[in-house]
């Protein structure tokens, strides 16, 4: 049953004059959560917005439930994979209901009305991110975290196969990212693959999966139990931290002052 | 477990209280509507006058179609105005941007000074202008044709409607350029300096049937067909990438909107010159209002762009009567001082 939803082979990805990825492969399996992570300019954002099929890649080839991503129809891969950017619409003058309404846009087009199973869609969205009180309110009006929140629904009520999401967490407090990541789990043992570029070390070491990337190429992708893998996390940030284990499977990155 | 109980209410408050704000707005701006077409019928170089009855020839030949006519404008400018703000994501985007304004000054100026050349008396002055109907419709046709000929020519430079800053720059060349083919045709022309100032400026006084008519057209063609396309502004307000993975085809999406645009603008411009501040102000004035989706904001910023222009049409006419204000003057002056009192607002609110 299990196997790749969405894969990459070969992957390179060039940012003006610089490859941002370089001959990269991986693949995300349904269930399962991975946690992409790395310092600034390792190539986690653009290798999410080519594994979206946002734009092609350079080289290599990316392949959604088995076909080349750039084979699907538009609204068709839209239905299938959810992306959530990593800078949010700051200035938009939309209703919070109909800024997560959108994540229906794929399913229905530009010109299909919403059905009740739409509007089901975004309540539950709304919901699960704790967003339902601020359904009326204008998106520019909301906190940085709040707005966050709500990008986030939106992402959900796209109801897809793939998940993905580029530091979903920037702006939120505390509780907000426990919130999220519990989300993110939910979302993947629902049976969607979810793929989340994450600053927050502690918080990605509570994914299935780690993916460590350093200067556009993947240097560590396991399990965070592995004792190597979290060596290499350290090592690819300077050692500017310490990875302690707090109790069974849990880890808490403690900074080295 | 309370929670579940709770969450309902906001919920269903949030879904009544959306639309009530966008409702209250549209009939307030249609009332408003009704008001100034009925002060449009009424007011006459001569004052005013209510005898709607005694004046009806009056008002069928000229006021009527004035009146709609410049309400007509208005809507146009500010449909124009609300696709250009959502379609740049920007809130100072205004419909004049693309190239539209300094093509249809050129094709203006073109035809004036072509009508210099010919010896007819008509570039002299308003009157004459306005006198020979000939010249009145090629001057139609020139600004309508300069102002698609200036967006094609903008598309033509950004290599498609694919980039939005390179899209704003090449419409800023554009103006550039056209700007100083005009003057430079001014140049060897003087005479037709006085009808390119009075097309700049703006103006409703010769608005007739035909132009209603072609007006009428193009809103009803441009207003149904953005607001379909609304949609995928709504959906641009997380990003191009975001839009893009809602599975919107952005780049033919963008390139019918400019087209829409220009069309909008082009016949707006066309029939009564360069207004002012319409197209910027009215999309503004709507979401001070109301919390719209874009489809909404069309057709509001339509509505609240005829009651403007309308507004300062009544104005121009009865301020200074039996004299007459150039209507783009006064556009300019609400306008700015709407923009200004809107823009306070918002800093205040936000501090």
């Amino acid at each position: 049953m299990s196997g790749a939803v969405l894969s990459g082979q070969s992957l390179s990805v060039r940012r003006g004059e610089r490859l941002a990825v370089r001959d990269v492969s991986l693949a995300f399996e349904a269930g399962q959560w991975a946690a992409i992570v790395g310092p600034n300019g390792a190539g986690k954002s653009s290798l999410l917005s080519v594994l979206a099929g946002l734009r092609a890649p350079d080289s290599g080839i990316v392949t959604l439930m088995g076909r080349p991503i750039a084979d699907w129809p538009s609204r068709e891969r839209g239905q299938r994979i959810a992306w959530l950017s990593q800078d949010g619409a700051a200035d938009a003058e939309l209703a919070v209901r109909d800024v997560v309404r959108l994540g229906r846009l794929p399913h229905l087009g530009l010109f299909g009305a919403p059905r009740r199973a739409d509007e089901a869609a975004v309540d539950d969205a709304l919901r699960e991110t704790e967003c339902d009180g601020l359904a009326a309110r204008r998106l520019s009006a909301l906190s940085g975290g709040e707005r966050q929140r709500v990008l986030l629904a939106r992402a959900l009520a796209v109801r897809s196969r793939v998940l993905l999401l580029d530091e979903p967490t920037s702006h939120l407090d505390a509780p907000h990212q426990v919130q999220l990541a519990r989300s993110l789990r939910a979302q993947a043992q629902g049976g969607v693959a979810v793929a989340s570029v994450l600053h927050d070390l502690t918080l990605a070491l509570m994914a299935d999966r780690l993916v460590v990337m350093d200067e556009g190429r993947i240097v560590a992708n396991g399990r965070p139990a592995d004792a190597a893998l979290r060596r290499t996390l350290a090592a690819v940030f300077d050692e500017a931290f310490t990875i302690e284990a707090i109790g069974a499977a849990r880890w808490a990155v403690v900074p080295r002052m | 477990m309370a929670m579940p109980a709770v969450t309902p209410v906001p919920d269903a408050i949030a879904r009544r209280r959306v639309p009530a704000d966008a409702a209250m707005l549209a009939w307030g701006l249609a009332l408003a509507l009704l008001l100034l077409i009925a002060a449009g019928f009424s007011v006459g170089s001569e004052g005013w006058s209510f005898d709607w009855a005694g004046d009806a020839r009056l008002i069928e030949q000229i006021r009527a179609p004035r009146t709609i006519g410049a309400a007509l404008g208005g809507a146009l400018l500010g449909l124009a105005g609300a696709i250009a703000q959502g379609l740049f994501r920007n809130p100072l985007a205004d419909p004049y941007l693309l190239g539209s304004a300094a093509g249809a000054g050129l094709g203006v100026t073109l035809v004036l000074a072509a009508a210099g050349l010919l010896g007819t008396a008509a570039g002299a002055s308003i009157g004459a202008a306005a006198a020979t109907m000939g010249l009145r419709v090629g001057l139609v046709g020139a600004a309508f044709a300069g102002a698609l000929a200036g967006v094609a020519l903008t598309l033509l430079l950004a290599r498609g409607a694919g980039r939005p800053m390179v899209l704003l720059l090449a419409g800023v060349v554009v103006g550039v350029m056209l700007g100083a083919l005009s003057d430079l045709l001014i140049s060897f022309s003087p005479q037709a300096l006085r009808g390119r100032q009075l097309f700049l400026l703006g103006t409703t006084a010769f608005l007739g049937w035909p132009n209603v008519l072609v007006m009428v057209l193009v809103l009803g063609l441009v207003l149904p067909l953005s607001v379909a396309l609304s949609r995928a502004l709504d959906a641009l307000v997380l990003g191009e990438a975001g839009a893009i993975s809602l599975g919107v085809d952005l780049g033919r999406v963008r390139l019918l909107l400019v087209a829409l645009m220009a069309l909008a603008t082009g016949a707006a411009v066309a029939q009564a010159g360069l207004v002012a501040f319409v197209g910027l102000v009215a999309p503004h004035l709507v979401r001070r209002w109301a919390v719209v989706a874009h489809a909404g904001l069309l057709a509001l910023a339509s509505l609240a762009g005829a009651v403007l222009l309308l507004a300062a049409d009544v104005a121009a006419r009865s301020l200074i009567a039996p004299q007459e204000l150039p209507v783009g003057v006064l556009t300019a002056v609400i306008g700015g001082a709407v923009l200004l009192w809107l823009l306070w607002r918002r800093t205040e609110a936000e501090t």
